[in-house]
């Protein structure tokens, strides 16, 4: 239902967006990872139309997003909870975005309810709305129309765990009801428990994608030596490809990722006499893992969960 | 690099609202009017606009002499104080948006964001009619109490000056959007567009070269006779040269700057 093409954005010479492509089909939930900077933000709002690509194409149900009739009706926008005028409350906001979807206004107490603003947060100006309470007003506002795919940046952002839990089971809930959701999230381990496909970007490309479950298996081994230098060596021997020990998202301690088996690996090590003191599936470490190392070369050092 | 991989829940969309259609400009000039009140520095603004309206006719029926507190000498001074914060109100409609960083939700809702423009100007014509309305209005309650306490409250009253009164004060707003709309920022345009007719009067003053380009772009030269009965065809020309600098163009710059630029 999202469907973007070869999306790119130059800045001058500076490509903050290059060559990104991927889908979100109905029924899922695409987690779209990535440090600060990365080039999440931006992705999205040239899915939204709000800034014009470089060069590529996105489109939303079929069509490009500034071609919808009536957008609020078929996507629901959080790209940024702050983005409010501090001075209206929080129905008036809703109520503003009723009127020009052509919503019921009943409709607003309604998503108010869903997303737990009560009536007395409602009265309240969003100026003195806590972070949370702002995401929480961005998803009713999102929810609005009944949309059938949500585009969310960062919506977790100053949840509390509470908060991120009731979030994680309100999108699993849109996915299963048929609807595509984008997730995107610097939290890996918010977009890991609710996400069916991952895209992961760094440095404005995509760096990895594919079903979760999948890309975590593939995860490789996590290796560590007292002798960082050697244990390079004994690897680009035995043919085996190992990334991590660069970059500022290095591994603490020179660790390394190998896209093989620990088997394999500790094989490696053993016939060149390299003492490892860590051997390990990296798929253990979960998504931060993956995320770290395929992130590693390109990201700022903003990458901790 | 695409992944459309299958999905684990069933891969069936809501259905989409037939017929949906996009919102009408009627429909979003009522969006852009609740905005113009929903907050309370756009209360305010309109609130204070009429206060200084009240305020000047209860200084006149103090200070005038009798036979001269007439409806139209209680009408002509309200312009003034409204002529000078309309704009104001025409450059906040707009420049709002960017300073509260609300345009990122506006035209996530309304992606055609000539429309959202073309209903901001619309509601800030219609609030610049009705502040019109409240002249009159304030005006008529000075002259009915100037007729109670001894004043002449004479009635009398060219149909033009209501006409002219329309003109100025829906220019005066246009003019003010248009200034947001270019700038996009709300002090600079503010700024800019207070200090315009200053500027014109010392340069004009100090340069005589420039005594006659001012005549014809001067807006507080060109719109003055706005305030009386009567404006010769030699005055409009002038007044539209003025309007044509600074409104029209601005207006046209400021629509492609708005339809390009990047939200965010």
């Amino acid at each position: 239902m999202i469907e973007v093409e070869h999306l790119t954005k130059r800045y001058g010479g500076h490509a903050a967006v290059d060559d990104v492509s991927f889908t979100c089909a109905p029924g899922s939930v695409t987690g779209f990872l990535g440090p600060n900077g990365a080039g999440k933000s931006t992705t999205m709002r040239m899915i939204c139309g709000l800034a014009p690509p470089s060069a590529g194409t996105a489109t939303v149900c079929g069509v490009p997003y500034r071609r919808l009739a009536n957008p609020g009706r078929e996507v629901g926008v959080l790209l940024d909870a702050s983005a409010q005028h501090a001075g209206r409350t929080g129905r008036e906001v809703l109520t503003l975005a009723a009127i020009t979807m052509g919503v019921p206004r009943r409709e607003v107490d309604v998503k108010l309810d869903q997303v737990g603003l009560g009536a007395g947060a409602a009265r309240r100006r969003v100026g003195a709305y806590s972070l949370g309470m702002r995401q929480r007003l961005g998803l009713a506002h999102a929810l609005l129309g009944d949309p059938r795919v949500l585009i969310l940046d960062e919506p977790a952002n100053g949840l509390d765990p509470e908060g991120i839990f009731w979030m994680r089971g309100l999108l699993r809930d849109f996915a299963d009801r048929g609807g595509a959701v984008l997730l995107s999230s610097h939290l890996l381990r918010e977009v890991e428990a609710v996400a069916d496909q991952l895209v992961v970007i760094g440095g404005g490309r995509v760096v990895a994608s594919g079903d979760t479950d999948e890309l975590l298996a593939d995860a490789g081994t996590l290796v560590r030596a007292r002798d960082g230098e050697a244990l390079r060596r004994a690897l680009a021997e035995a043919g085996l490809a190992a990334t991590g020990a660069t970059g500022p998202a290095a591994s603490p301690g020179g660790g390394l990722l190998v896209q093989a088996e620990p088997g394999v690996v500790g094989q490696a090590a053993a016939d060149a006499g390299v003492v490892l003191t860590e051997l390990r599936p990296a798929g253990a470490g979960g998504l931060e893992q993956l995320f770290l190392t395929l992130t590693g070369g390109t990201s700022t050092k903003e990458t901790t969960a | 690099m695409s992944a459309s991989t299958a999905p684990t829940a069933p891969a069936v969309a809501p259905p989409a609202h037939p017929g949906v259609r996009g919102p009408s400009l009627p429909r979003l000039t009522a969006v852009e009017l609740r905005k113009l009140v929903d907050t309370r520095a756009g209360r305010w603004l309109l609130v204070g606009i009429g206060l200084v309206s009240v305020a000047i006719v209860v200084v006149q029926l103090w200070v005038l002499a009798d036979d001269e507190q007439t409806f139209t000498a209680f009408f002509v001074p309200q312009l003034l104080p409204a002529g000078l914060l309309l704009p104001i109100l025409g450059i906040l409609s707009i420049t709002g948006e960017w300073s509260q960083r609300t345009a990122l939700t506006t035209y996530a809702l309304v992606p055609r964001r000539e429309r959202v423009i073309a209903a901001k100007l619309a509601a800030v014509v219609l609030a610049a009619l009705a502040s019109v309305l409240v002249t009159l209005a304030v005006a008529a309650v000075g002259t009915l109490v100037a007729k109670a306490t001894g004043g002449s409250g004479d009635w009398s009253f060219e149909a033009a000056r209501l006409f002219h009164a329309v003109v100025l004060q829906v220019l005066g707003v246009l003019m003010g959007a248009a200034f947001g709309l270019l700038l996009l920022n709300t002090p600079l345009a503010v700024v800019t567009y207070l200090l315009l007719p200053t500027v014109w009067a010392v340069l004009a003053g100090m340069v005589a070269a420039l005594r006659e380009p001012a005549r014809w772009l001067d807006t507080s030269v060109t719109m003055e006779p706005l305030f009386g009965p009567e404006v010769t065809a030699g005055q409009w020309g002038r007044m539209a040269v003025s309007v044509l600098v600074w409104a029209v163009l601005p207006l046209a710059a400021g629509l492609v700057r708005t339809l390009r630029r990047e939200v965010s």
